[in-house]
């Protein structure tokens, strides 16, 4: 028998259900154990999860009698590290993650490796975590990776930190060393900045002292148990009072499926969202009104706040794309092409000034590369490293980062979930960091008179959306570059033609017939080639509102001023195709030619082009 | 935000982000309770769409009413329905179901694991690459037919869970396999707060698991308070047994249980006496390292 398939909508209780204890609704932490290879990491939370009787039943004695048969000895990390390479090598290789409870919460524990070898391993471990226990082996002392591991804590933003002292059973419990190891540590920390750990205790994960029950053989400490510590902590308060910040995920249209809703979704980070809110897309400017919030088999909501994975419908719809931050007017987040940043490397490959690789931060993605390394951290050491030209593994550098186009983001300290980011290099998530601050470019002013100019924008009877579906396929500006004289202006004109024949409202756009009215009284004057390019970039930002695809053209204009007709149309997109007859392909343009190719080539890969970035409708 | 609130949401950003990145996607269907919680969440994922395939491995051994509930789920909910087998090792008789009888130490025995590695993980592989024809559900006649489409999947939708067993403890939310499906465990992508593994080599595809931080608990809480269908084998029919974990018929027993109903299994969960049992207990086939073995070469 089979329970029916749609959610039942009456209140068909079972009978047996009122005796039964309802789900408490009860708070999970994700914790992270991380310090230096083989200080016991794994042995304190094997040790953790048996003393808590969190472990299947017979598990335990499972493995003491395969340890019997195979003449290893019994360890409890062997709990943990269920890999068989794990135990042959008695290593953590990767992080595990393993459940336990307190009467306080449930907690996720998340094993972490202490080799250095395997810190990729620590760090996915650490980003998920909101508070931390570092194991340093009494014996050993403070090593490498405990102070690598205890810079990354901070720089990953987790200050709820607990500082074990361990096989505190192998140096007699010895009080003055434990007091010795925590000054060296507490030295460390506020030498490279870090706040200081809340508390130090001495432990035995071997013996289960002051893990779960206090220690007998150590009197002298008064301080609480591992399980007291961690119920002390608090999870950090809701993000719905801070500003709005919810990154476009995706936009969805399920025609095919009888569904006309045009959902713009993505998962609120901070603040919240409500039915009538004017919002705004930065870094487009784009504005528009909330009209409903969607949800499915839920009950309809008017306003949803930090942590929900929602969508919106709009009142006014407007062409959006994934990587938009959707905020207020006012409280908006940074733009620029440039910010500073903290980032640790993990790939075997050195992040190099030249090159360039792919950055992705909240929903956005972006070709990203090194301006300036700011210094190098050791941060296994104390100290840094200036002058380096690259980024090696394992190191913590501070940076200046530029992308290609600009992006809203903010700082880590204002947004933790758009302050953060990866570095791509290929297939692989290379490094990753937390932004400082954003610095400027060289096209702040221009990106403020369009956020003016946009915010006040009087808008016709005929909004963009009802023109695109008109025309069938949305503005968009097609800049040629190239030297005077490769022919940019034929391949312009043929491509605004043969546009234009295939049903696309198309206008060609010359520079020199802006020069010859528009700028006629700069002729006169200084002309400064900015001012030139402000000028050519409102009549196209007029062309566009129309909503033609202007395909523009000019000597005076070219590739340098791109940056700049950007910060000016942020809210269209902007595709530049580079002539150049040696055909070296331009890395900051979309589309390379060399001039010689068959006009029919060329309109068939600017229409290609035009088709990639959704300008037409299909 | 409750507990439940928070896991579904982090499932659904999840299953978004698949769905940008991955032109080729689809979710792995095994008709139990983990896929069930999965194709809900896609469903409010997608306001109520499933904007992907769901490909189930057939291994014939199903218990008959899984194969019937899949079926009528799928013309409910209109979804996209794509069945993968091993056709060769079933003719042949190459399963430990067919070869149990065999005498200790015939070549020709074929063991729980080895039927696994050819009915589940090389079906999957070779159903997932398009080399193996697919059946796909059609949904007018509701009947299954050869599917035209044989261009490989890139990413793949698992319903596994870190607190299943050991080496699903050390998965990412998004995990790549090699060309021949190969898990490389000791070299897994770093996975920072939700960036994820989204680009992939020529050929191989990843593996993406929304359920991860869910546990076996929670999975029941939250087909309560969803209301979410299941099938009625995890429930006691009288008989005083009931499945805890879905597989084949061969290798699976139920366990002893009097839980008729969602609020029953969970209370049993929390207070009674499941609380210290493994949940895969009741399927033979994991062993020592045999579970680890399969999933390193691309079981689920
Ligand atoms: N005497 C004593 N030995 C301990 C204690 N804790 C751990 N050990 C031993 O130290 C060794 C390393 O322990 P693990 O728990 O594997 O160390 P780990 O920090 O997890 O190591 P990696 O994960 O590889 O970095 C094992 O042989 C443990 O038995 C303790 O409190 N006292
Ligand atoms: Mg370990």
């Amino acid at each position: 028998m089979m329970e029916t398939m749609e959610p039942k909508t009456s209140s068909t209780k079972s009978v047996s259900s009122r005796s039964l204890p309802s789900a408490s609704p009860k708070e999970q932490m994700n914790i992270v154990i991380v310090g230096h290879v083989d200080h016991g990491k794994s042995t304190l939370v094997g040790r953790l999860l048996a003393d808590t009787h969190s472990l299947p039943e017979g598990k335990l004695q499972a493995v003491k009698k395969e340890c019997e048969r195979t003449g290893k000895p019994f360890e409890y990390a062997f709990l943990l590290d269920a890999l068989s390479d794990e135990q042959d090598q008695g290593i953590t290789i990767d992080t595990a993650r393993s459940f336990f409870k307190t009467k306080k919460r449930d907690y996720i524990i998340i094993d972490a490796p202490g080799h250095i070898e395997f810190l990729k391993n620590m760090i996915s471990g650490a980003a998920r975590a909101e508070a931390a226990v570092l194991v340093i082996d009494a014996k050993e002392g403070v090593r490498e990776n405990s102070r690598r591991h205890g810079y990354l804590l901070s720089m990953l933003g987790i200050n709820q930190i607990i500082v074990c002292i361990n096989k505190m059973d192998l140096v007699k419990g010895n009080q003055t060393l434990f007091q010795k190891i925590e000054k060296e540590y507490k030295k460390f920390l506020s030498e490279i900045g870090s706040s200081p750990p809340l508390y130090f205790i001495p432990v035995s994960a071997l013996h289960g002292e002051n893990l779960e029950s206090k220690s007998s053989s150590m009197n002298w400490y008064h301080g609480p148990t591992l399980l007291e510590a961690l119920d002390s902590f608090n999870k950090a308060p809701p993000k719905s009072d801070q500003k709005l910040r919810m990154p476009v995920q995706a936009v969805y249209k399920f025609t095919k499926q009888g569904d006309d809703r045009r959902i713009i979704a993505g998962r609120v980070e901070s603040g919240k969202i409500k039915v009538g809110d004017k919002v705004v897309f930065y870094p487009s400017n784009k504005i528009s009104a909330v009209k409903s919030i969607e949800a499915f088999n839920a009950l309809k909501k008017t306003e949803i706040s930090a942590g929900w994975s929602t969508g919106i419908t709009l009142t006014e719809e407007i062409f959006i794309t994934r990587g938009q931050i959707i905020s207020h007017e006012t409280n908006g987040p940074s733009v620029s092409t440039r910010f500073r940043a903290n980032l640790i490397w993990l790939s075997k490959k050195p992040f190099l000034m030249e090159k360039e690789y792919k950055l992705k931060i909240h929903t956005t993605q972006e070709p990203v590369r090194i301006l300036k390394i700011v210094k190098i951290i050791d941060a296994s050491k104390t100290g840094s490293l200036k002058g380096k030209k690259q980024v090696n593994r394992h190191d913590v550098a501070e940076l200046i980062l530029e992308t290609r186009t600009p992006i809203a983001f903010d700082t880590f300290q204002e947004n933790e979930a758009t302050g953060r980011f990866v570095i791509v290099d290929g297939y692989d998530i290379a490094g990753g960091g937390i932004i400082v601050s954003a610095e400027k470019d060289d096209q702040e002013d221009f990106r403020a008179e369009a956020r003016l100019r946009d915010f006040n924008w009087i808008k016709g009877g005929v909004n963009q959306e009802a023109r695109a579906q008109r025309l069938k396929h949305h503005a968009a500006l097609v800049m040629f570059v190239g030297k005077a004289g490769v022919g940019k202006h034929k391949i312009a004109r043929a491509v605004e033609k043969s546009l234009f024949e295939s049903g696309i409202s198309s206008y060609m756009l010359d520079g020199t017939n802006i020069l010859l009215g528009v700028d006629a009284d700069l002729v006169w004057i200084e002309a400064t080639q900015r001012e030139l390019v402000r000028r050519f970039a409102e009549v196209a930002r007029i062309l566009l509102d129309a909503g033609h695809v202007v395909v523009s053209t000019t000597n005076a204009i070219g590739l340098a001023d791109f940056a700049q007709v950007q910060a000016l149309l942020p809210n269209f997109p902007i595709m530049i195709i580079s002539i150049d007859p040696g055909s070296q392909t331009n890395s900051a343009s979309d589309l390379t030619l060399t001039g010689q190719e068959k006009e029919s080539k060329v309109v068939e890969k600017i229409s290609e082009l035009l088709r990639k970035n959704q300008i037409i409708i299909s | 935000m409750e507990l439940l609130d928070q896991l579904e949401q982090q499932s659904v950003y999840i299953l978004r982000e698949s769905f940008r990145h991955f032109e080729r996607l689809c979710m792995l269907w095994s008709i139990g309770k983990d896929s069930t919680v999965l194709l809900w969440l896609a469903r409010k994922a997608f306001f109520g769409h499933v904007p992907f395939p769901l490909v189930h491995i057939d291994t014939s051994y199903k218990i008959p009413e899984m194969i019937a509930y899949r079926d009528r789920l799928s013309m409910e909910y209109k979804l996209t329905m794509i069945v993968g087998q091993n056709v060769k090792a079933l003719e042949f008789g190459k399963t430990f179901p067919a070869t149990q009888a065999l005498p200790e130490g015939d070549p020709n025995k074929i063991s729980r694991v080895e039927c696994c590695g050819l009915l589940k993980k090389d079906a999957l592989a070779n159903t997932l690459n398009g080399t193996w024809p697919r059946k796909k559900l059609n949904l007018k006649t509701g009947q299954y037919e050869i599917d035209p489409d044989k261009q490989p999947y890139h990413g793949v939708i698992v319903g596994a869970r870190a607190d299943e067993e050991g080496s699903r403890s050390k998965e990412r939310y998004f995990s790549p396999r090699d060309k021949n499906s190969l898990w490389d465990i000791g070299d897994q992508p770093p996975e920072f707060w939700n960036q994820f593994k989204t680009d992939f080599a020529p050929g191989t595809h990843v593996r993406i698991h929304p359920l991860l931080d869910w546990t076996e608990l929670h999975i029941w809480e939250y087909i309560k308070r969803e209301k979410i269908p299941t099938v009625s084998l995890y429930y006691d029919q009288g008989n005083g047994t009931r499945y805890r974990s879905l597989g084949c018929a061969p290798c699976q027993s139920p366990i002893k249980s009097t839980a008729k109903n969602v609020d029953e299994i969970i209370a049993e969960l929390k207070s009674g006496k499941l609380k210290n049992i493994a949940e895969r207990s009741g399927r033979l086939q994991d062993g020592k390292h045999g579970l680890e073995e399969l999933r390193r070469e691309g079981y689920m």
